[in-house]
């Protein structure tokens, strides 16, 4: 894996989709041991967010979205050193209070529950519930949908708060162990998600997040990958 | 000493000229009068107004309580009750939860026996805004209470009035002007809430999305209209601490 001789150090700005957040921090644990000079800081939040940080100049060697609406708006924007690449791929699951109290069974359960926790709509979450909805043909009124900023606060509304039910990634729910129960969406209803990552063009060490990108793709970050319950890229 | 006041000036000033200077003017005002800008604003309104009503009506007797009895224990009350100015909201937030949520003890007997639930209710918002917004109340005007000269109550309680009638007739009007600005100074806090609100009351459209959590999801999807809707609040918060200026230490003046 070291191939290339010339040891890899200093320090990179890591910014990831929040549905990243367990993965990335045992990549970063793992890339740090093969080059020992590395040292990776991350930040998470939702793919919008970020993308719009960057936009406004955040100090970031490279970036990892939940979608490619947010990665492209920092293409069109010449931010971009060279071409994303997808590495993983994601999708929906419903959760539930640990028990599943209520019962739900299906996106069709979730009109008529009470308080659904989804994304923000423009939060790539929450766009791709939408779309699995629609597929569903279900309509949740809005005045029963509590809107997180991102992944994990959607799913922390249902953990933690008073939400019956919510969609969030896969990964989520498994992360979230027996905090949450999970209830799947059948594949024809459900959303693909695409996670591309790219070098920043202002980086400040463009050699060490070019390695950080090129070790996700590699067996071992995609070992991590799928531990975590992401899907291989398509 | 002259150039570090002007430094500590411009800290303050950057971030608001920020502010001023990205914001489409052309749109301000389509941007305010849009649906989901509107119910934001009106639902900040009342539930700030009535979080204020709950910081007088509950911080009054508090403030009295700690200004002017000697119940033990006195300072441990204090630090509780001023506690919110200083935790994150957000933690805060958590608390409410561990509180009143409908798994808490408390929160499923207020669900079980009266259908109440707090959580992701125009209720919960206020609640919120009033934990973090009475402190503000209390500290104003119990300062101003210990600040009183006691004989004026002394006075008339030598000529015969009731405990209740000195509060009435003497106490409180010569603490009106803190009441005032501690009033407004935690109204203009309860309609900035935003970490206890979110965590606690939830973010549903036209129910618990207060202005601040519009602008929090505006930022990620229309940056000028959460651009428009914090120079609202900005404006608010200016035009309240000006109105303050000569309250702030909530003396009275008799």
């Amino acid at each position: 894996m070291t191939g290339d001789g010339a040891a890899l150090e200093g320090e990179i700005t890591v910014a990831a989709a929040a549905s990243l957040t367990e993965p990335f921090a045992d990549i970063g644990t793992a890339f740090e041991a093969e080059h020992p000079g590395a040292e990776i800081t991350f930040t998470f939040d939702s793919s919008g967010t970020l993308s719009q940080q960057i936009l406004d100049g955040a100090p970031v060697d490279a970036f990892a979205s939940a979608d490619e609406r947010n990665m492209d708006a920092l293409v069109e924007a010449d931010l971009v050193e060279g071409e994303p690449a997808v590495f993983a791929g994601n999708q929906l699951i419903i959760i539930t209070k640990p028990g599943n109290p209520e019962g739900i069974a299906s996106l069709a359960d979730l009109a008529g529950a009470g308080v659904v926790s989804l994304c923000g709509e423009d939060a790539p979450c929450g766009r791709f519930a939408a779309q699995a909805l629609e597929n569903a043909g279900v309509t949740i009124p809005e005045r029963s949908v509590t809107r997180g900023h991102n992944a994990k606060s959607a799913l922390t509304a249902v953990s933690e708060g008073d939400a019956v039910a919510g969609i969030v990634y896969v990964t989520d729910a498994l992360a979230a162990g027996d905090a949450v129960d999970a209830i799947e969406i059948p594949a024809d209803q459900n959303v693909v998600a695409t996670y591309p990552v790219a070098v920043l063009a202002d980086a400040h060490d463009v050699a060490l997040a070019r390695a950080f990108v090129d070790y996700l793709a590699s067996d071992d970050g995609q070992a991590i990958l799928e531990e975590r319950g992401f899907l291989p890229p398509t | 000493m002259l150039a570090a006041a002007a430094l500590a000036i411009l800290l303050f000033a950057l971030p608001l000229i920020g502010l001023l200077q990205r914001a489409d003017w052309s749109r301000v005002v389509d941007d305010l009068r849009s649906p989901a800008s509107a119910a934001a604003m009106r639902l900040s309104i009342t539930t700030s107004l009535a979080a204020t009503v709950l910081a007088i009506a509950l911080g009054l007797p508090l403030a009295w309580l700690l200004a002017r009895t000697d119940i033990p224990g006195r300072a441990v009350i204090r630090a509780l009750v001023l506690l919110p100015m200083v935790l994150p909201p957000v933690v805060g937030g958590v608390a409410l939860l561990a509180a009143f949520s409908r798994r808490s003890p408390l929160g499923s007997w207020l669900y079980d026996a009266f259908g109440i639930q707090l959580t992701f209710s125009r209720a919960g918002v206020v609640l919120a805004e009033a934990f973090v917004a009475m402190p503000f109340f209390v500290i104003t005007v119990e300062a101003a209470l210990r600040s009183l000269d006691p004989r004026f109550e002394q006075v008339a309680a030598g000529l015969g009035a009731s405990p209740a009638q000195v509060f009435r007739r003497v106490t409180l009007p010569l603490i009106a002007p803190a009441v005032a600005a501690g009033a407004i100074l935690s109204w203009a806090r309860a309609l900035g809430e935003f970490g206890a609100t979110i965590t606690f009351a939830g973010n549903i459209a036209g129910r618990t999305r207060t202005l601040p959590l519009e602008i929090y999801l505006q930022l990620e999807s229309d940056p000028q209209a959460a651009i428009a809707l914090s120079l609202v609040l900005l404006l608010v918060s200016f035009a309240v601490l000006i109105g303050l200026r000569d309250r702030w230490l909530g003396g009275a003046r008799p």
